[in-house]
């Protein structure tokens, strides 16, 4: 890092890339890794209702947090929306799910493994379109007037899906396929963090935290605030929509019910808990929040105050989040086991999630 | 190299700045002096696309740029260094610098870079520090050399003095000299009239949104009406 201004940059540009690509990869492996020996160990069968079923919602937990903070944490965006996005994709998949039909030519599991990504997707790319046409008008406005907007715009939704026929207004859509593997949710929910660290570590992503930092600055230097406004958006969008999807083939049953203003709120506290702009604080937010109304099951009714107390603890004691912008990556590694052999380790300032370059 | 004819802007019913005209030739330093709310900055930001005039035109040789959008100038080569420095707070300095040179594909700005920190060395001391720990004057250097990234023909500078103290607008002035005898030309706005007359070759007088007083900066600075209204003599 010492050297010569021109080497000693692209020196460390290459150092970046390596660790930016290699963080989301290794966090894939080791998921994949624990999991898979957490199930062999516990016996598959004995674990798997209960079990599987917060882990299939602390991914999806995962997908709607992570996409959130691109919105929210790395371009500065107060959506609070999330819901609606979420609602879209699980309706759009839902209701695919249940008028593809019967595949005569391939057996029904088959027909599923192929079915299940394109719906999906296309539920993904609804909410995306629907990012993009709220996005337009909207992302003029700032901070307080873009909440109260997307508050409005997940509201709309719910009311269209409580009064349309072909959502069947408040009885929902029952006896959807239940498609959502514990193996799928976490394939979906790995993809996710690692094109969004990808989008943030990119010069994209730098876009979106220079308007995040200084929207009229970000303007003077060139950047096309409303695209890259827009984008994030949109992006954001797509994973609550494929999340949502996830949903709804986990449950097996949506009604507008579950994608209120609460849940919006439910995902936006993952955010700021983990710390906004920051994507392991999102990641490890989710699980906890998932996994915290069970642990504390114990506590019967006083469970929910035992929860919202925590919160209420958290957020006076660390403001920022557990995290504030900091990332988790493999740096952090390096100088962990520096320290262990004994090796001078020097002081690293911490690291401010999304910000690109070479610290 | 610019031309602003007759341009008028409005910020809602208020009406900031009336019918204005003046250019800026190749090469040269120009100076927009004027108090506090005479509509200086206003035309800037004009110029640079972050507001819309409501009437006349800027031609930046001869192609008309009023109407594009902030980063459509900044390719044609205009480079804005805003009021307040406006620094990236929470990025360091080098990814301050290398926002700058946002639109510029692959290398090419490293060019750039190395001549910044040749003109600010207390830049590279700082590279890796956020920007928002940085002192003022330090950070008015990053907002210049943020702005220089872009490689612009024509950079504009709103109030770089602001808030310094005087050792160091000498010091920041010098360098804009330097920057200006590299050929960039400069379009500068500045209440401290003194100082921005001292480096530019024309300048024009604004009040209350009209140019009142034109010429070049040695006949300004002779001026009795400015010396007594601007320079304080």
């Amino acid at each position: 890092m010492e050297t010569q201004t021109t080497t000693g940059l692209e020196k460390a540009k290459a150092v970046e890339k390596w660790r930016t690509h290699l963080f989301p990869a290794g966090l894939a492996i080791l998921i994949l890794l624990n999991i898979l020996i957490f199930m062999e160990h516990l016996g598959f069968s004995i674990v798997s209702r209960y079990y599987k079923g917060i882990l299939i919602l602390a991914f999806i937990n995962i997908i709607l947090a992570v996409s959130l903070n691109l919105i929210n944490g790395i371009t500065g965006l107060f959506s609070i929306g999330h819901a609606g996005f979420m609602a879209v994709g699980a309706y759009v998949s839902a209701l695919l799910s249940l008028n593809m039909g019967r595949w005569e030519f391939v057996s029904p599991q088959v027909q599923a493994v192929i079915q299940f990504p394109l719906v999906l997707l296309a539920g993904g790319l609804a909410a995306a379109l629907a990012g993009l046409v709220i996005g337009i008008p909207t992302l003029r406005l700032r901070g307080d007037y873009l909440a109260i907007a997307t508050l409005g715009f997940g509201e709309i939704i719910r009311v269209v899906a409580l009064n349309l026929n072909i959502t069947r207004g408040a009885r929902g859509i029952a006896s959807i396929p239940n498609y959502t593997s514990l193996w799928w949710a976490q394939l979906f929910a790995v993809v996710t963090v690692v094109i969004i660290w990808n989008i943030v570590h990119s010069n994209h992503g730098r876009a979106m935290v220079a308007i995040r930092e200084d929207e009229i600055a970000a303007e003077a230097m060139g950047i096309n605030t409303t695209y890259y406004k827009v984008l994030s958006f949109t992006i954001g969008a797509f994973f609550a929509g494929v999340a949502g999807g996830l949903l709804a083939h986990h449950l097996t049953f949506i009604s507008p019910k579950a994608f209120d203003v609460l849940k919006s709120i439910e995902i936006l506290l993952m955010v700021v808990l983990g710390g906004l702009g920051s994507i392991t604080g999102s990641v490890i937010a989710a699980i906890v929040l998932t996994a915290l109304p069970e642990v504390l099951r114990f506590l019967q009714a006083y469970r929910m105050v035992i929860y919202a107390g925590t919160l209420v603890v958290l957020m006076i004691f660390r403001p920022q989040g557990l995290f504030g912008r900091a990332e988790v990556d493999l740096t952090v590694f390096k100088s962990f086991f520096r320290s262990r052999t004994g090796e001078e380790v020097t002081s690293r300032p911490e690291k401010r999630g999304g910000n690109g370059g070479s610290a | 190299m610019l031309t602003v004819e007759n341009l008028h802007v409005y910020y809602g019913a208020i009406h900031a700045i009336q019918g204005i005209s003046f250019s800026v030739r190749q090469g040269e330093i120009v100076t927009l002096i004027g108090a506090n709310g005479a509509g200086k900055s206003t035309i800037l930001k004009t110029i640079s696309g972050l507001l819309q005039p409501r009437e006349g035109k800027i031609l930046l040789e001869g192609e008309e740029i009023s109407t594009l959008a902030p980063h459509q100038i900044v390719a044609r080569g205009i480079s804005q260094v805003p009021e307040g420095r406006r620094v990236f707070p929470e990025l360091s300095v080098l990814e301050n610098l290398e926002l700058g040179a946002y639109q510029r594909k692959g290398k090419e700005h490293l060019k750039e870079l190395e001549w910044v920190f040749e003109l600010f060395p207390r830049l590279e001391e700082r590279k890796n520090q956020p920007a928002g720990t940085l002192s003022g004057g330090e950070q008015q250097m990053l907002a210049i050399g943020r702005g220089l990234m872009a490689k612009p023909r024509l950079l504009l500078l709103d109030e770089p003095s602001m808030g310094l103290a005087p050792l160091l607008v000498k010091e920041i002035f010098a360098i804009i000299q330097e920057i200006n005898a590299a050929g960039t030309t400069i379009l500068l706005v500045e209440q401290n009239a003194h100082m921005a007359l001292s480096i530019a070759q024309t300048g024009y007088v604004l009040e209350t949104g009209e140019i009142v007083l034109s010429g070049s900066a040695a006949e300004l600075v002779r001026n009795e009406e400015v010396r007594k209204a601007y320079l304080g003599l």
